[in-house]
């Protein structure tokens, strides 16, 4: 044997694909047809569902007349609360809260509608297009109960209450406090403030949602294919709602086409569909069409903020202060509750800044709209918005730079672990670092000369700074929404050899578009010492591993990889213990790479498939109780999990005709840790920037006083398109965090900077102007009224 | 019912029994098992159902099935395998031009049409030759540089 095959021992050390751009294993089969979304299965003579909605936004039920429906060709069955009383027990999405009232959650309307676009009957039919025809023929009677179309009437006397067993239209309310705010603020140099808007969004992923239940009569069980980022909470709350054993109940999230939170609630058609194939004995499917996913889909945003804040003669925040409404729509999801939007607002206010006082008030109110719910960055694209719209005021009374008041306010290096004025605990995390990266990769001062020739030329251009910190791969100790009770602070992986010799690790994460597949195997190739492509990754299934909850709030690398790397070790001990009875040798001076175990500095190898066949199949090799299973499996939880930061900035130009807003630089410095795959968060990042992009220039889902959604379509409810979004450049701090693998949470920072920091650049181009930005979107028509009204109030001073 | 009688990727179809209402998106994915065609909106925005029909890019779900009699069809199955990319196909998966994969197909197939008939000389080109697909997950700027790689690599094929 040559000595070139020997192993090197610092080459087994090293990570060989943990922080390489590995091109995705999902890739090959989504680009060529292959992928299998929900909506794609083909299960044996299928039934359809179509549902009736609501085109009330509150009335009272009066009567459902179904019968022409019934006798409608193709139809099968005609569903209406009544039909289905009997079949469920509603889905109660509790929290420990004080002051917070749980809505429950219904699979149709009974008795009354909250909203345009709540099922009220679902028509099971031969095909789809017949189940809608029979839509057609159910006439429902409706007695009008007012509508209440935004926040603030909603909390006006005399205003209908839409859930009268709560006793008001408020359905949580929280306070957070720190120190006297009231005489810091009156202590302060200098006072800025204001009320800002961010309206309310859809997530609109691609793929509409969409469920198929394939019913198995020989053991009267069902499987649920979910277009779902959270398979496993679905799972617990079907099977506690339906009665049914998880052994009976698999729910399944094969391809899933995007999410960014729009999936990841329970749905009322998640239950119904399943009461319906077991009610029928029939598989049966549904897809939302674009009409239904953008009126029944859970909704974002849509919050109302009083804040002022107080800084000291040298730019040093001390005081904040805030009011918060949310506009929570008309129910309470699962199993985030109607809390995790608006509470999270005024948890992350002070940000990643050290502000000595605070308090932040929040409500959250019920009006007649779909719920609202995750959406990536929840609750932080609004905060930061606020807070760094407050900090570039604050700068612009003082005269000191926005990069420079932001740098002698950020918690620097040696001040972490850090805790905000509202609470949260900061990790080691390069917040300075990201300012500094960020402002020479735009090359800020240049941006600067270059907007002092373009305002002597009478152009509007600016230039906006925004910092952000979070809380990613959260673990045990903090719940993911307040005060939830299930729990959100791990997850398991199960990696087993079989006796082929091939490997399959199963997680509990739902990857849908993150790329889990690739990043998973990435981990796990370098930590149990296998060939990537090697490694095969089975996630959001049901079956595959007892508990698990899915792929949220920025969890998936930080809880999947940690487990992932337990289990990897765990069970390359196990094959170094096989090994040594194989190659004769010490466990200890045998090392595992590529899929083979090596006595280090001798060319005796044994692989993986050699390894298996001597455990399970030739019983001659090896001892009895030498012969353990080739599996491991780990549960891992980080119990505080860790912070991630960034720095946006961006250069924008407003087009005084048009009012048109155009992005003419974009930087992002940000720190995620150890980077496992960078092809894939730089994809991540250009992600959540475009939908930043969105939400401060052109989304808006609008509802007119009578409760009626005017966007309901992609021509009104404009989401970017690829002339809209510019190239972006993307820096990485990689600082190492402190949980395994040094990984952080990375999936959500890019929509939680870029709102405020184009916000900052808008305010800052039309500056000149005095105009402020206070609302999100700044569509062309919002610019041309604040330029309009500006042109008015200078004609007015003139005159005076 | 109607009879279409279509070829889709190569392979003559005769489909006895269509109704004159049926979108040829329905009809590609529960008549023909072609399930790699996506309906993202059903009204023509979104781009995720876009074939090529007779040479051009069509939107599936504005279309019907009985439109399409004696069309050929080409839908992303027809492309390449996921063994065998083709060179548009393998750009994409090369740049990562995709996420959830969702709006892929209709990505790689205006993409191909795009090739076919324009030279694409700047990333702005490909941006407005784009601006018919909507994308959630990419924020676009690797899909043009997937196809920016594909035209630059026709254009070294064809010199």
């Amino acid at each position: 044997m040559s000595s070139d095959r020997r192993v090197n021992p610092s080459e087994v050390l090293r990570p060989r694909n943990v922080g390489a751009p590995v091109k995705r294993t999902e890739d090959a089969r989504l680009l060529a047809g292959n992928g299998e979304y929900t909506a794609d299965r083909k299960p044996d003579r299928p039934l359809h569902l179509a549902f009736l909605r609501s085109s009330q936004p509150h009335a009272r039920i009066v009567r459902i007349g179904t019968a022409a429906a019934q006798e409608a060709p193709g139809v099968v069955a005609v569903l209406t609360a009544e039909d289905i009383a009997d079949d469920f027990k509603p889905v109660i999405p509790f929290s420990r809260m004080p002051n917070y009232y749980a809505t429950p959650i219904l699979p149709l309307a009974s008795k009354k509608v909250r909203y345009v676009g709540e099922a009220v009957v679902a028509v099971v039919a031969t095909s789809r297009y017949l189940a809608e025809d029979a839509l057609e023929l159910i006439d429902v009677e409706y007695q009008p109960l007012g509508a209440i179309s935004r926040g603030e009437t909603a909390i006006a006397e005399g205003a209908p209450l839409l859930h009268e067993e709560a006793g008001s239209n408020i359905l949580i309310a929280r306070e957070f406090k720190k120190g006297d705010v009231a005489a810091d603020l009156k202590a302060a140099a200098v006072r800025v403030g204001g009320r800002f808007e961010m309206t309310r969004k859809a997530p609109l992923a691609m793929e509409p949602r969409s469920y198929a239940v394939e019913y198995e009569k020989r053991r009267d069980a069902i499987t649920l294919y979910t277009s779902s980022n959270i398979p496993g909470i679905v799972r617990d709350a079907v099977s506690e709602s339906l009665g049914l054993p998880g052994h009976r109940l698999r729910v399944v999230a094969p391809d899933v086409g995007g999410s960014f939170g729009s999936k990841g609630s329970l749905y009322p058609e998640e239950l119904l569909i399943c009461i319906a194939a077991r009610k029928l004995r029939r598989s049966v499917k549904w897809t939302a069409d674009r009409l239904e996913d953008m009126s029944s889909s859970s909704q974002a945003f849509a919050e109302i903020v009083d804040a002022q804040m107080g800084f000291d003669a040298n730019g040093i925040a001390t005081s904040l202060q805030a009011d918060v409404i949310g506009d929570v729509g008309a129910f309470s999801i699962y199993p985030w509750t109607c809390g995790l939007e608006p509470v999270q607002v005024v948890s992350f206010l002070p940000g990643p800044y050290k502000i000595g006082s605070y308090r932040g008030a929040v409500r959250g109110v019920a009006t007649c709209k779909p719920p609202t719910g995750p959406y990536r960055g929840v609750g932080r694209p609004i905060s930061t918005f606020v807070t760094e719209r407050l900090m570039d005021l604050g700068a612009a009374a003082l005269g000191i730079d926005p990069l420079e008041i932001r740098r002698r306010n950020l918690v620097r290096a040696e001040e972490f672990p850090y805790r905000i004025a509202s609470g949260i605990i900061w990790d080691k995390t390069g917040f300075i670092e990201c300012l500094d990266a960020a402002a020479e990769a735009a090359g800020y001062d240049r941006l600067r000369k270059e907007q002092a020739e373009a305002r002597k030329a009478g152009r509007l251009f600016g230039v906006g700074v925004a910092c952000y910190a979070e809380l990613t791969g959260i673990g045990s100790r903090i719940a993911v929404a307040p005060g939830m009770p299930i729990n959100t602070g791990s997850e398991t992986a199960k990696i087993t050899i079989d006796s082929t010799g091939a490997i399959t690790a199963a997680f509990g994460v739902a990857s849908h578009g993150q790329g889990l597949e690739t990043t998973l195997a990435q981990i796990i190739a370098d930590d149990l010492g296998a060939r990537f492509e090697d490694v095969r990754v089975i996630q959001g299934d049901s079956d595959e591993v007892p508990m698990s909850t899915g792929t949220y709030a920025s969890r998936s690398a930080v809880l999947g990889g940690g487990a992932a790397k337990h289990a990897s070790r765990l069970l390359q001990e196990k094959i170094k213990r096989v090994a040594s009875h194989l190659l004769e040798a010490n466990a200890d001076d045998i090392e595992v790479t590529e899929g083979n175990a090596v006595v280090l500095g001798t060319d005796r190898t044994v692989n993986f498939k050699q390894i298996a066949k001597a455990v399970y199949s030739d019983m001659k090799t090896l001892p009895v109780d030498a012969r353990e299973e080739l599996s491991a499996t780990y549960t891992y939880d980080p119990i505080n999990g860790t912070t991630a930061a960034a720095t946006h900035i961006a250069a924008v130009e407003v087009d005084p005709a048009t009012c048109f807003v155009r992005i003419l630089k974009f930087v992002v410095a940000e720190d995620c840790g150890r980077l496992i795959n960078p092809m894939i968060v730089d994809g991540q990042v250009h992600g959540g920037v475009a939908q930043g992009i969105g939400a401060a220039l052109f989304e808006e889902l609008i509802y007119d006083e009578d409760g009626q959604l005017l966007t309901a379509s992609l021509v009104d409810y404009m989401i970017p398109s690829a002339p809209e979004v510019p190239s972006l450049d993307v820096v990485h701090v990689e600082s190492e965090s402190a949980v395994a693998g040094g990984f952080r949470g990375m999936g959500e920072g890019g929509t939680i900077g870029a709102p405020a920091a184009i916000a900052n650049a808008i305010a800052d181009a039309l500056s000149p102007l005095g105009i402020d930005v206070s609302i999100l979107p700044m569509t062309p028509e919002r610019i041309f009224r604040l330029m309009e009204q500006a042109r008015l109030n200078s004609i007015g001073k003139a005159d005076e | 019912m109607a009879k279409v009688s279509v070829t889709v990727n190569g392979e003559k179809y005769d489909v006895p029994d269509v109704e004159p209402r049926m979108l040829l998106s329905d009809f590609l994915r529960d008549r023909l098992g072609l399930t790699g065609t996506h309906v993202g909106c059903e009204h023509g925005v979104c781009g995720a159902c876009t074939v090529l029909v007779n040479g051009d890019s069509a939107r599936s779900c504005l279309m019907l099935a009985v439109q399409t009699n004696g069309a050929e069809i080409v839908t992303v199955e027809g492309l390449g395998s996921p063994e065998e990319l083709n060179e548009l196909q393998a750009q994409f998966r090369e740049h990562h031009g995709l996420q959830c994969g969702f709006c892929t197909p209709g990505m790689v197939m205006t993409g191909e049409d795009l090739l076919r008939k324009y030279p694409l000389a700047t990333d702005e080109d490909i941006r407005e030759g784009l601006s018919g697909n909507l994308c959630r997950c990419t924020g676009y700027q690797n899909i043009v540089a997937a196809i920016r790689s594909a035209a630059a690599r026709r254009t070294e094929k064809a010199s």
